[in-house]
């Protein structure tokens, strides 16, 4: 671990979080108490067996849900003190998140899915411009009239990345993003979320069950049971 | 978002399922189309009755026995002497012309053929005011009443079911209440309807009338008096100086009301024209319902839709989506359906009156049917209420769904 990065302020910071499912009248504790500090330019592992809270984290840090209790700071700022339309917004500038199944829409092309993003921000100059650059980092820049039947599993979550990159968002959320991907494709894909970290410096947190992916990261957190059993770093 | 682009891609997703949008839209085509063809039925209705009225002269004054506004016992009846005083140049300057009408049903025969009829018993200037023209021959003439003469004119439709046909018919005799009279013309066809129509009836002077066809205790009675003002602007003097002119020949006391009521054909006019537009809204209205129904349609997809494409919500929310971002895009959506179906049921209201028109043509009564850019209007605003009011719940449910939710949701 960097020195340099433990010494500016975490991007996301989040303490003693906590999260609870009502699963009728027993409540199931899905996240039992979670401190995690994350900085700018980290490359995160999240890894641990099925059900041990995995998704459940990585939602409350792109704020797709609320923690039962507990605070998160996601650039110094509370996230449990925003209100719904703020949250839009923080999620729309600041979080890139990537899904296991892709969550392309169907009926458009790459292009206007990687435009969505941006349509629904404030800054709507050379939107087009933006998503084919997106689309060409992403080497699919000749690709950008392709509907998503019409694109590979590993092009598709290359599509992902671009919608996820296109608004450049402070931190980049991927909920294993090869779990669907064969290892040609799924190396396709950390290749290119590697090269995003070293060249770009993007913050990216990324949860797998793969440990010779988890290894490519600078730092793997260990989930078990809803709570982190080994937070220091690994070489 | 802006609203552009929130109407293209309504437009996409609506196409996308192309059936589904159409049936959908079926709902409020027939609404629209019901209310639209109910209205522009309602206002041709309305221009033919008013126009049939008109026909008759928008400057007569009716006078009939009795007051219905004060109570009257014993009123007098109107007579022939009544229009003879009425006929007054000095005291009535603004009556052009008086009619008294004494009418009743009877027999009319010619060879073998015969029928019921109504007879109209008339004075010679009957035709000037009423408006009648003649397709042969002429009116009876002032002489023709005074002498009782036993002549007759002809509605064409009488004369077609009596002769077989409506012309060379002067000179004929046709016999009404078994009395012979002398055809001296044939009117020209005015309309009406099968149940009363000017074409059937058969006009006689009313001193013949008295005499031959309808007898009477006070034997100069009449049933009405037909005045003409000397122009539509005259109508209130002509009315003043009737009105003075009959309470003379009444010998009624100043304290005593009127023993006779007056109505010009404004007042029918207006009368008329409320009957009718009360019809129609009544009729719009049911039609309306109709509407609703197709607005509940449109709810109803729209939630199945909201449903379907809940994973769809919880990817927008995600990428940043705000809740008047997805709630204008669902209501977007339900409007343009709405706005959609509410363009094509003026198409097919429009068809619909033609259709009902060209039948009520086919059997005898002309009824034109009338658009009016109001209704289309009405219509189109109408439908885009419906759109915004039945998507408002789809789309604020859609709104509401928690990202991490829609996004789980299989
Ligand atoms: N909506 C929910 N309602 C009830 N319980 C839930 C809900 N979502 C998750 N859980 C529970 O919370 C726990 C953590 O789930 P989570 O999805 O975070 O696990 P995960 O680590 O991502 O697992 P996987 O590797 O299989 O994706 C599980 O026990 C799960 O059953
Ligand atoms: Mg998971």
């Amino acid at each position: 671990m960097e020195q340099t990065s433990q010494a500016s302020m975490p991007v996301i910071d989040v303490r003693n979080l906590t999260k609870d499912y009502r699963l009728g009248e027993i409540m199931v504790p899905a996240l039992r108490g979670i401190d995690l500090q994350i900085f700018p330019g980290e490359m995160v592992a999240i890894m641990g067996p099925s059900g041990s809270g995995k998704s459940t984290l990585m939602n409350m840090i792109g704020c797709l849900d609320s923690p039962t209790s507990g605070e998160y700071y996601l650039d110094s700022l509370l996230v449990s003190d925003l209100k719904d339309d703020e949250l839009a917004i923080v999620r729309n500038q600041k979080i890139g998140f990537v899904f296991q199944n892709y969550n392309l829409l169907p009926r458009i092309d790459a292009l206007e899915n990687v435009t969505l993003p941006i349509r629904y921000s404030n800054n709507t100059a050379n939107m087009r411009q933006r998503a084919e650059a997106a689309l060409q980092s992403v080497g699919l820049g000749d690709r950008i009239h392709h509907k998503p039947n019409q694109l590979s599993g590993g092009q598709q979550q290359r599509v992902a990345i671009a919608r996820a990159l296109v608004n450049e968002p402070a931190i980049l959320l991927a909920d294993e993003p090869t779990g669907n991907l064969d290892s040609q494709s799924g190396k396709e894909v950390m290749d290119l979320l590697l090269n995003l970290n070293q060249q770009q410096n993007t913050t990216i947190v990324l949860v797998t069950h793969d440990p010779t992916v988890a290894a490519q990261a600078k730092r793997i957190v260990q989930l078990f049971d809803g709570l982190i059993k080994t937070p220091e770093a690994v070489s | 978002m802006k609203i552009w682009q929130a109407l293209k891609e309504a437009i996409a997703s609506l196409s996308a399922n192309r059936t589904r949008s159409f049936l959908t839209v079926l709902g409020i085509v027939i609404g629209v189309g019901a209310v639209i063809g109910v209205l522009s039925l309602g206002q041709g209705a309305e221009a033919s009755i008013i126009g049939q009225i008109e026909s008759i002269g928008t400057n007569v004054i009716y006078v009939f026995r009795g007051n219905t506004l004060e109570d009257v016992t014993n009123p007098n009846s109107l007579t022939t002497a009544d229009a003879d005083a009425l006929a007054n140049r000095t005291r009535a300057p603004h009556i052009l012309n008086i009619s008294p009408v004494l009418s009743g049903q009877s027999s009319v025969r010619f060879g073998d053929e015969s029928t019921q009829t109504s007879i109209m018993g008339v004075a010679e200037n009957y035709a000037e005011v009423t408006g009648i023209e003649l397709s042969e021959g002429s009116f009876f003439t002032e002489s023709n009443v005074t002498n009782r003469s036993s002549v007759v004119v002809l509605g064409p439709k009488l004369a077609e079911r009596l002769t077989g046909r409506q012309t060379e018919l002067v000179g004929t005799t046709v016999h009404i209440n078994n009395y012979p009279f002398r055809v001296v013309g044939v009117t020209k066809a005015k309309g009406g309807n099968q149940f009363s129509s000017p074409d059937m009836d058969a006009y006689i002077p009313i001193t013949a009338m008295q005499l031959r066809v309808k007898r009477q205790t006070i034997p100069n009675a009449v049933d009405f008096l037909l005045i003409q003002a000397q122009d539509s602007q005259s109508i209130d003097d002509a009315m003043q100086e009737a009105k003075s002119i009959l309470r003379t020949s009444h010998r009624l006391s100043s304290r005593q009301p009127d023993d006779f009521t007056m109505t010009n054909q404004q007042d029918v006019l207006s009368i008329a024209n409320s009957i009718t537009s009360i019809l129609t809204i009544f009729l719009a209205g049911i039609a309306g319902i109709s509407l609703l129904v197709g607005g509940i349609g449109i709810m109803n997809i729209m939630l199945v839709s909201v449903t379907e494409r809940t994973r769809e919500i919880g990817l927008r929310k995600a990428l940043g989506a705000r809740k008047f971002d997805i709630q204008l895009q669902f209501l977007t959506e339900s409007t343009l359906l709405s706005v959609f179906g509410g363009l094509i049921g003026v198409g097919f209201g429009w068809l619909l009156g033609e259709i009902v028109g060209a039948i009520a043509a086919n059997s005898g009564t002309p009824l034109v049917p009338q658009i009016s850019l109001n209704s289309v209007l009405l219509a189109t605003l109408f439908s885009l209420a419906v759109g915004i009011f039945f998507g408002w719940y789809p789309a604020l449910r859609a709104a509401n769904l928690e990202p991490v939710e829609a996004l789980r949701y299989e």
